[in-house]
């Protein structure tokens, strides 16, 4: 289809905006529905205990109390499963232990539910779970993965002998891999953590949900990514209720960044508890409690190889990986530190060896899954920080380096994709594009002078690289099904053209921030040649939209407005029928060119309005061609998309103190074809800081008991707005050559480019003072870097 | 035991008993249903809940709500000269993407309004000095900026 109305590639301002900034937003927390009652819960102390009595009666008879229930009332209720399935090397399935809704035996992390207390009011529902008496025995936790799968550690579960939930390998034979490093010139060597987070959407989770009794319906409204998915789990494997009975909607949602996709036990409780009750129940997290229960991100400990020949080029990476799960198997917690981690590790780079060899271990902790950027994340901290050691070890530019290793250009049409040495294919890729641009955005030679002169004068300048690639429009389902995706990961596009010619998209993607009400009707109204205001966006609601997967992964353009797109073609190719019928002339025939159906070669020609109006008034209609101009589209895209850049970050180190200032973030992305630039470049925004937050500022810290330490605002370390210069963002396109849109996706780049840039601005500071730091352990606080000077 | 408090809001008289231990923003929420102010924490730390209590930007949920008696607040739904206009500072954050899922927002936006009324004409730096009490996990803070110099400078046009 031709580009007709200009809308494609505009930075529209959004048409969500309104009711957000007057305060007329719904989030699952604003609405209070007829006879709503209050949830609280009684949660575990102890990272590890075995729960003795629980004793409910005082707390039964205070004001205001209507049910209690506990661990031993649940227990023929199924947990809530894991989506992905991993085997070990051995072929055996990976452990999956229970992740009850409340638990009745034993307590696994801080946090875990003991009991749930419903009542008239919130505060009489906390007042009665204070009173309910738990007694625990307390055993030895074990929260650090490379610990846990030692002999003799704490088990968490029974049935995972020690504590291995899978292990895990890929890319190639590692006897191949490990004498390319041994014949290596040189070989840098890194060990490191990447560190634990906590993704902090600034709206808490939260639910509600109701049952009519005399329909027999349910209704639960989410703070989710994804409500389709939850209904799935939640119907299919845990309550075992029909899921045309049951109704999900995700309303306005405050964030979500990987935490709100996943099935968590508060959503099929409550809904269980409804039905107990024939009333609504309704529960918010606390932030204390988001900090506790919302699955976590990253939390890897690496040691990995890299090997060069004396000119520079990699010779092999060889990496070793205990990725830390928590305490219970969180929904796609088993495909990130492997099928979204392993097969990044070709980065940008004709590396021609790579092995990865991975152990998933549960511990006390939080349960870890899914958070901005999923494993690529960890896949490009763990390069890009070699690569910039390496130019410091081999005492080379870093961005030369990186152009002696790039994989050269490619489109993916006049020239094939990219096989990578583990499993994956790249779509179209001009590394050496991106990284070009970048320098000259930041004056590189400049720098490099104006570092040299600061270190004479005592400064400590760095400048850090890292030029990225991801995954994204997580779909494929051949490909995700494959790799042991329990679910296809295709997406849902319906168009409902109204008899007035107006039109409503009901999308599977889900919008928590990213702005499909703007970006999807700008495609709509450009394709159709419509004004936007004639175009509605439809989402989160499944009992308004047939079915989806949700938004996560950068998905929701590439796979979910490609869906909008075939049935944009089917509404198009069926007006040309009715246009024909119309002019009787043949649907060969008949151009549909800037919102008007033509009849080639005459004068004859309606406009899209006129044939919605005739499919919904149809007369004297021709054998075979029904009324109507409504059509849904189910698309499963042929591959990943491949989106890739360049982020460069400068820093000050303060030679005295430690402490880091972020001076200077350049990013160069090429996400691909960019409908609104405006909220592309918001994404790039909102992703670096995320990302920059994990170098310089958060990192969840668990004791060997098994308390998080820093579970508030007033101890984890959140980005703040004066912690930040200006970004200094650009693109460059290089069209996804499989889908419609030729788009890639731009919701992870931020936060996947720009950790390591950070981090290796840090260390190169340093080494510019002659410090020859190769690690420092994220956040970078000014204790830690100052601590790193004094070696 | 309830207390009856009299407060104005957005212009508008209420007088309620309420529990003392209620928080004020549970008042407006729950009891006046006005949601557009959010809870995001239980510190007092991000900010999401900041209304205008006589004229000065507050963290609702660091007040009771019978510490409010007597007080003029206004809410982010109170901000805008009509229903059918915006703050200028609501203009800048759509004008300028200074928002994502909009959870923040409005307590950005009633901080923002807090440091034009102090200083008319911030620096970039005396803006994210002045928005650090305010926590956004989606914009990475650089629409926001420019939405409150956005404002800053519509503003001064219509006081010029």
């Amino acid at each position: 289809m031709s580009t007709t109305h200009g809308l494609i590639g505009k930075s529209v301002k959004r048409v969500e905006d309104r009711r957000f900034i007057t305060g007329h937003g719904k989030y699952t927390d604003d609405i209070i529905l007829p006879g709503q009652t209050y949830a609280s819960f009684v949660r575990s102390p102890y990272a590890h205990a075995k729960i003795l009595s629980v004793d409910t009666n005082a707390a039964a008879s205070m004001p205001g109390v209507v049910a209690i229930f506990t661990g031993a009332d649940v227990e023929n209720v199924n947990g809530v499963p894991c989506g992905w399935q991993v085997n070990f090397k051995n072929g055996h399935h990976m452990k999956e232990p229970k992740h009850p809704l409340l638990v009745a035996d034993k307590a696994k992390h801080v946090g875990d539910a003991i009991a749930i207390v419903i009542a008239e009011s919130q505060a009489e529902a906390v007042d009665a779970a204070e009173a309910i008496v738990v007694e625990y025995e307390e055993l030895p936790a074990i929260v650090d993965a490379s610990k846990a799968v030692e002999d003799g550690a704490p088990q968490v579960h029974d049935s995972a002998p020690n504590n291995i939930c899978f292990d895990w390998a890929l890319g190639n034979p590692i006897e191949e891999v490990d004498a390319a490093i041994a014949a290596s010139a040189h070989v840098t060597t890194l060990d490191f953590v990447n560190q634990r987070l906590v993704p902090n959407a600034i709206e808490p989770r939260a639910y509600n949900a109701s049952y009519d009794q005399y329909n027999d319906k349910y209704t639960l409204y989410t703070s989710t990514q994804n409500p389709h998915l939850i209904r799935l789990l939640m119907c299919a494997f845990v309550l075992g209720i029909p899921e045309h009975r049951v109704r999900v909607v995700g309303p306005d949602v405050g964030g979500g960044f990987g935490s709100k996709i996943f099935h968590y036990t508060e959503e099929a409780l409550l809904t269980w508890c409804t039905h107990k009750l024939r009333r609504p129940v309704k529960w918010t997290s606390t932030r204390s409690e988001s900090f506790l229960l919302d699955a976590h991100g990253r939390d890897h400990i690496t040691k990995a190889d890299m090997g060069f020949d004396a000119s520079g080029n990699i010779t092999a990476l060889r990496v070793k990986t205990y990725a830390n799960l928590g305490a219970y198997l969180s929904t796609f917690a088993s495909c990130v530190p492997s099928y979204l981690h392993g097969t990044l590790l070709q980065g940008l780079y004709t590396t021609p060896k790579i092995n990865i060899d991975l152990v998933a271990v549960f511990t006390n902790t939080t349960a870890v899954d899914a958070y901005r950027g999923a494993g690529r994340p960890e896949a490009t901290y763990l390069l890009e920080r070699l690569l910039d050691l390496a130019a410091h070890e081999m005492n080379m530019d870093p961005a030369e380096l990186r152009f002696k290793n790039f994989i050269p250009p490619f489109d993916g049409v006049t020239q094939p994709g990219y096989q990578t040495q583990v499993a994956l294919q790249y779509d179209s890729g001009n590394y050496h594009g991106v990284l070009e641009k970048g320098l000259a955005m930041l004056g590189y030679e400049d720098f490099r002078k104006a570092q040299k002169e600061a270190a004479n004068n005592g400064k400590l300048l760095g400048v850090g690289f890292s030029t990225y690639i991801e995954a994204c429009g997580i779909a494929p389902s051949a490909v995700v099904g494959s790799l042991g995706a329990r679910a296809g990961l295709y997406e849902v596009g319906h168009v409902r053209v109204q008899p007035s010619g107006k039109i409503s998209v009901y999308t599977g993607a889900h919008s928590h921030g990213q702005g499909h009400e703007t970006t999807f009707a700008q495609v709509v109204a450009d394709k159709l040649g419509l004004p936007m205001e004639d175009v509605e966006i439809v989402h989160g609601d499944s009992e308004a939209v047939a079915f989806g997967m949700g938004t996560y992964g950068s998905r929701s353009l590439a796979v979910g407005g490609s869906a909008i797109i075939k049935s944009l073609e089917k509404v198009i190719e069926k007006g040309k029928k009715i246009a024909a019928h119309k002019f009787e002339a043949n649907p060969e025939d008949v151009d549909f060119v800037e919102g008007r159906f033509v009849v080639k070669g005459t004068h004859h020609s309606a406009p899209f309005s006129d044939i919605a109006l005739r499919a919904y008034v149809p007369h004297h209609y021709p054998a075979g061609l029904e009324p109507g101009l409504d059509f849904s589209s189910f698309y499963d895209p042929a591959n990943f998309t491949y989106p890739f850049g360049c982020h460069i970050a400068v820093v000050e180190v303060d030679k005295e103190t430690g402490k880091v200032q972020l001076t200077r973030f350049v990013a160069v992305d090429d996400v691909g074809n960019i409908i609104n630039p405006m909220i592309v470049e918001g994404q790039i925004h909102g992703g670096v800081v995320q990302g920059v937050g994990q170098a310089l500022f958060e990192g969840a810290e668990y004791d060997e008991n098994g308390q998080l330490t820093n579970g508030s605002y007033m101890d984890y370390c959140m980005p703040r707005a004066d912690d930040f210069p200006m970004i200094e963002t650009a693109s460059q396109v290089t069209p996804c050559p499989h889908n419609p849109l030729g788009v890639k996706g731009a919701g992870e780049a931020g936060c996947i480019g720009s950790t390591p840039a950070v981090v290796n601005a840090v260390i190169d500071a340093l080494w510019s003072g002659g410090h020859k730091v190769k690690d420092i352990r994220m956040p970078l606080t000014s204790e830690r870097v100052w601590r790193a000077m004094q070696q | 035991m309830s207390i009856r408090i009299n407060v104005t809001v957005n212009g508008v008289a209420f007088s309620h008993e309420v529990e003392p231990r209620l928080l004020l923003v549970n008042y407006l929420r729950d009891v006046l249903r006005l949601t557009g102010t959010h809870v995001g924490c239980d510190t007092s730390s991000c900010g999401a809940c900041t209304i205008h209590v006589n004229g000065k930007a507050t963290k609702s949920c660091t007040m009771l709500a019978v510490q409010a008696d007597g007080c003029e607040i206004t809410t982010i739904e109170g901000i805008a000269p009509s229903d059918d206009e915006l703050h200028p500072l609501q203009e800048g954050f759509r004008e300028c993407h200074g928002l994502q899922c909009g959870f923040c927002t409005p307590g950005m936006i009633m901080t923002a309004a807090d440091i034009l009324q102090n200083n008319p004409n911030p620096s970039e730096e005396e803006i994210r000095v002045g928005l650090e009490g305010n926590f956004c996990r989606c914009t990475g803070y650089h629409n926001i900026v420019k939405s409150v110099q956005y404002a800053a400078h519509k503003m001064k046009e219509v006081t010029v």
